[in-house]
């Protein structure tokens, strides 16, 4: 690894600016197909109601429309399917309803698709979806976990008794029972997790075609995961064998897990095409967004921490009701579970753990990951609690962490996971070095003379990335294998095409992969290219999420990179008449050992194409894949601090300060490593102080726009003072472990740890996420009694 | 159905619409000028953002015949030949966008910013802003390239 202005650790400004700044770009909306007609979903406006007859002959007969489907239409497809198979505490497996895409005897959730409209234009099948009318009976609706475990609620679904998907847990319970029979101290705490909207800037869109020619369907869609929608959409609703079925995720706008499952509409428009026999084009409306995307997040849990009489935790234990939403999306079982129970040990070495976590169905959108997916659910309670415990015990905050950090790798913990590599302290340091905390109370007095109430809150976090290996997910209930493919093709004259099985949508795959083998292999960066997001194209791929694609496809391509200089030492071997074993590679050259005779690369590849003189049972060609499957989860961690001011007469909270300091693991760009903190930061600070889904009693959507929805703006945040510890990951041979998540995971507790910072001298202990500015006011009222 | 004339990146465009026919559908869909995007439908987030007659406007709140007549120019328009807008350059230099999406928006809303004052402060482009939603940066990058930016223009683009 050379190092050099364009190779691993350079900031290389990127690729994929040239076309995104000049419009350029090419999103799903922005593709046209010759002869494409406009589909237009209808949706449920109930939350919960049985459907009669759909009648749909006024609508067939507007202007423009081509057809219109309904559930009945579509009977004998298959429905939506989930990934991930969870086993409750007694072994049963969890239950798991059908999800027809288009509704078929009941409606579940305000959203839920009805029918498809297809038109000559968009507006005419907008319009046309006005002249349908379906009779319906509502039912009552059960729009948050509250009402979903009362007696005698409705059942969103007939085979889930007390709308339970599954009661699952992980660790051992009569440890941690034992632990804290033995405890000196047992601090408690109740956290509501936010519902929240994902809301990626591009809306969903797909286009579908069907070439009857060829008998081949093509979906263009906004997907984080183009292979994973065609094994699900062939072999599971469709019954397309794959070879039939190219799935296309161009320029994608921001996904941040909104964009992994698969959605009925790509059936719909998929299925639909099939029977028009030409292309549909669908681009879902911001509105439609809000109560079709998946949400993320909504727990309500309640938690016990058992330390001894010096504050080393003993035990946690940890009760969680999880909302999934009304039907199964493709990785929403694991999210609560799997992504979250396995996180309580944190950075602390608490020798018991057990968390419950009890799943629910409601007649809302269904949840899936969103941005941290489960982990940032996990380090808020955990985080919180800590902060609890140390101002029951009469604990600095610091102190209390430091006290309990792991300090030796590996660390097995008591929920599964075993660490390789950190260094906590380290992190913590750096954050309290950066953030100025020992000069905190100097900026509280100052602002105390101003007549706010300021605030510090600290995070000291960790979190599981690169979810794998594959047999042990397996084991779990994954119904996929977490791999990833990357093939690394040297062209004739020496440039590169690497084509990855991770797609990129915002993170800058084109660059930083791009780098990594333009330094491996000593070719310039400009030429090599990186192709993603086309299943005609690239090796089956498991897409990006998790904070997965540096960790474990960038991997892949390492791998890949190894075999190409292998087999090139092989070739270069016989062109310079020596052994293999004598030929060293570096910078793009293949020498033989301790002489000035060489190779280019670009000669070799030649070779490779061109084999009139070449090594006997060597294939010709200069192209190799690898699939890479991790040895374990990588385990980024760090430590956040945040800042705020509070208006005790107004009850706004501002954001003064926020400091990260982070250790993802190798960094092969750092500005485009500082660049996904800083979103994730903002997501974290959006959870923490701004966002939040509402639904009402009856299932019908509060926030169903940016207009009612708190999106964070560019006047919510400040400037973030970034840092980085770097301790390598030690299973794969990047280093890696992944950035794409630690601020969404990190900065919502210190937020609020800071928030109530601010306020405990007005005697408010307790805050919700988020904190706005009435929630804020009315806890300084409550607390004035 | 109307017949509406333009000047899109300084050439004469036309083309017959209907009265209900937004400004975006007719760069997207009549001119094919895609890299005005569409982020929502209640003129909050600002990926549509567009130069009328000078001024940055949401092309999602506009109908087309509102701009009959007008001068528009959009993202396709701002770079001169192959060297990039220095607000463009600017948005590259300092890493201020991810996806891409919200980007034109946001470039074409910066310039106007920038025409009226060629060193806005951190305040003053965090304020600014106001009507551009992106969900990548953080706006950490964004702002310093449009402060970048800004001063790169010198007082005009």
């Amino acid at each position: 690894m050379s190092g050099n202005g364009t190779g691993i650790g350079a900031s290389v400004k990127r690729k994929e600016d040239a076309r995104f700044l000049t419009g350029r770009g090419r999103y799903t909306d922005d593709i046209n197909l010759p002869g494409q007609l406009y589909g237009y979903i209808l949706r449920s406006g109930m939350a919960h109601a049985k459907i009669g007859a759909v009648h749909t002959d006024a609508a067939k007969a507007a202007p423009g429309v081509h057809a219109v489907f309904t559930g009945k239409d579509m009977e004998g497809v298959g429905g939506i399917p989930t990934g991930w198979l969870i086993h409750s505490k007694d072994g049963s497996p969890m239950v798991e309803p059908a999800h027809p895409a288009l509704a078929t005897d009941k409606v579940r959730y305000v959203g839920d698709c009805v029918a498809i409209v297809v038109a000559e234009t968009a507006e005419q099948a907008r319009s046309a979806a006005n002249l349908i009318d379906v009779e319906r009976e509502e039912l009552p609706a059960v729009a948050s976990i509250e009402a979903a475990e009362a007696d005698g609620a409705a059942l969103v679904h007939d085979e889930a008794p007390g709308n339970v998907c599954y009661d699952w847990e992980v660790g051992d319970r009569a440890a941690t029972d034992a632990a804290f029979d033995a405890a000196d101290h047992v601090v408690s705490i109740d956290v509501v997790n936010n519902r929240l909207i994902p809301n990626a800037i591009e809306p969903r869109a797909a286009i579908a075609n069907f070439d009857p020619a060829t008998g081949e369907y093509t979906l263009y869609t906004t997907s984080q995961n183009p292979h994973l929608v065609r094994l699900l959409l062939g072999a599971f609703v469709l019954g397309l064998p794959e070879h039939k079925l190219r799935i296309v995720a161009p320029d994608v706008g921001g996904g941040f897990g909104s964009k992994i499952p698969h959605y009925a509409e790509e059936a719909i428009l998929t299925w639909t095409a099939g029977q028009l026999g030409r292309p549909v084009k669908w681009t879902c409306e911001r509105l439609d967004a809000f109560k079709s995307d998946t949400h993320g997040r909504d727990h309500i849990s309640t938690a016990k921490l058992a330390l001894d009489a010096d504050g080393h935790f003993l035990g946690l234990h940890v009760t969680t009701r999880a909302n999934l939403g009304a039907y199964l999306s493709t990785f929403a079982t694991c999210v609560p579970t799997y992504l979250y129970g396995i996180l309580f040990a944190g950075p602390y070495t608490t020798p018991a753990v057990y968390c419950e976590v009890k799943s629910f169905f409601t007649n809302t959108v269904p949840v899936d990951a969103l941005r941290g997916a489960g982990r940032p659910e996990a380090t808020y309670l955990l985080e919180r609690l800590v902060d609890k415990a140390a101002v029951e015990l009469g604990m600095d905050r610091v102190e209390i962490r430091r006290k309990n950090f792991i300090r030796e790798f590996p660390y097995q913990t008591p929920v599964a996971l075993q660490y390789d590599q950190g260094d906590y302290d380290a992190t913590l340091d750096l954050a309290l070095e950066a953030a100025d905390w020992a000069g905190f109370e100097a900026r509280r007095a100052e602002a105390a003379a101003r007549g706010k109430h300021r605030g510090i809150g600290i995070s000291t976090f960790l979190e599981a990335c690169g979810i794998a290996p594959s047999a042990v997910v397996g084991s779990l209930g994954a119904r996929a294998g977490l791999y990833e493919s990357g093939s690394v093709r040297v062209h004739p004259t020496g440039s590169v095409s690497v084509f990855t099985g991770t797609h990129s949508h915002g993170q800058g795959h084109e660059t930083t992969f791009a780098q990594i083998v333009s330094d491996m292999l000593g070719v310039d960066f400009d030429a090599v290219d990186v192709v993603h997001g086309d299943s005609a194209k690239i090796p089956f791929g498991m897409g990006t999420y998790g904070s997965r694609s540096l960790a474990v496809g960038g991997t892949a391509i390492y791998l890949a990179v190894e075999k190409v200089i292998e087999k090139g030492r092989k070739i270069a071997a016989h062109l310079l008449e020596a052994s293999a074993e004598d030929i060293e590679f570096e910078n793009g050259s293949f020498t033989v050992a301790g002489t000035d005779r060489s190779k280019t690369l670009g000669e070799v590849a030649l070779t490779a194409y061109v084999p009139h003189n070449y090594p006997e049972g060597l294939e010709p060609g200069l192209e190799e894949t690898a699939f890479y499957d991790p040895l374990n989860f990588t385990f980024p961690a760090g430590t956040h601090i945040a800042e705020v001011e509070v208006d005790p007469e107004t009850g706004e909270v501002e954001l003064v300060a926020v400091t990260g300091a982070d250790d993802v693991g190798r960094i092969i760009n750092p500005m485009i490593v500082d660049g996904q903190l800083h979103g994730g930061l903002a997501h974290g600070i959006g959870q923490a102080l701004l966002e939040e889904c509402v639904y009402q009693d009856d299932g019908q959507l509060e926030t169903g726009s940016y207009m009612n929805y708190t999106m964070p703006r560019a006047a919510d945040l400040p400037f973030f003072n970034i840092n980085h510890n770097t301790t390598l990951c030690t299973h794969n041979p990047l280093g890696a472990k992944g950035v794409g998540e630690v601020g969404s995971i990190g900065v919502p507790p210190a937020v609020i740890n800071a928030v109530i910072d601010a306020l405990r001298p007005l005697g408010v202990s307790d805050m919700s996420m988020p904190a706005t500015s009435q929630r804020v006011w009315q806890a300084i009222q409550r607390a004035k009694g | 159905m109307p017949t509406v004339r333009m000047t899109v990146n300084g050439m004469e465009r036309s083309g017959t619409v209907e009265g209900r026919t937004l400004l975006v559908d007719f760069l997207r869909e009549h001119l094919g000028l895609t890299g005005t995007h569409v982020g929502c439908d209640t003129s909050q987030c600002g990926a549509c953002v567009v130069h009328v007659n000078g001024s940055s406007v949401k092309s999602c709140t506009c109908l087309a015949v509102q701009a009959d007549g007008a001068d528009v120019t959009t993202i396709e328009g701002l770079a001169n030949g192959a060297d990039l807008h220095p607000m463009q350059e600017a948005f590259r230099e300092h890493h201020g966008l991810q996806c891409g999406f919200c980007t034109p928006g946001m470039v074409m809303s910066a310039v106007d910013l920038a025409n009226r004052d060629s060193d806005p402060s951190e305040h003053d482009v965090r304020e600014w802003l106001e009507g551009n939603l992106c969900r990548c940066t953080g706006y950490h990058n964004i702002v310093k390239a449009v402060q970048a930016g800004a001063r790169a223009m010198g007082g005009g683009s």
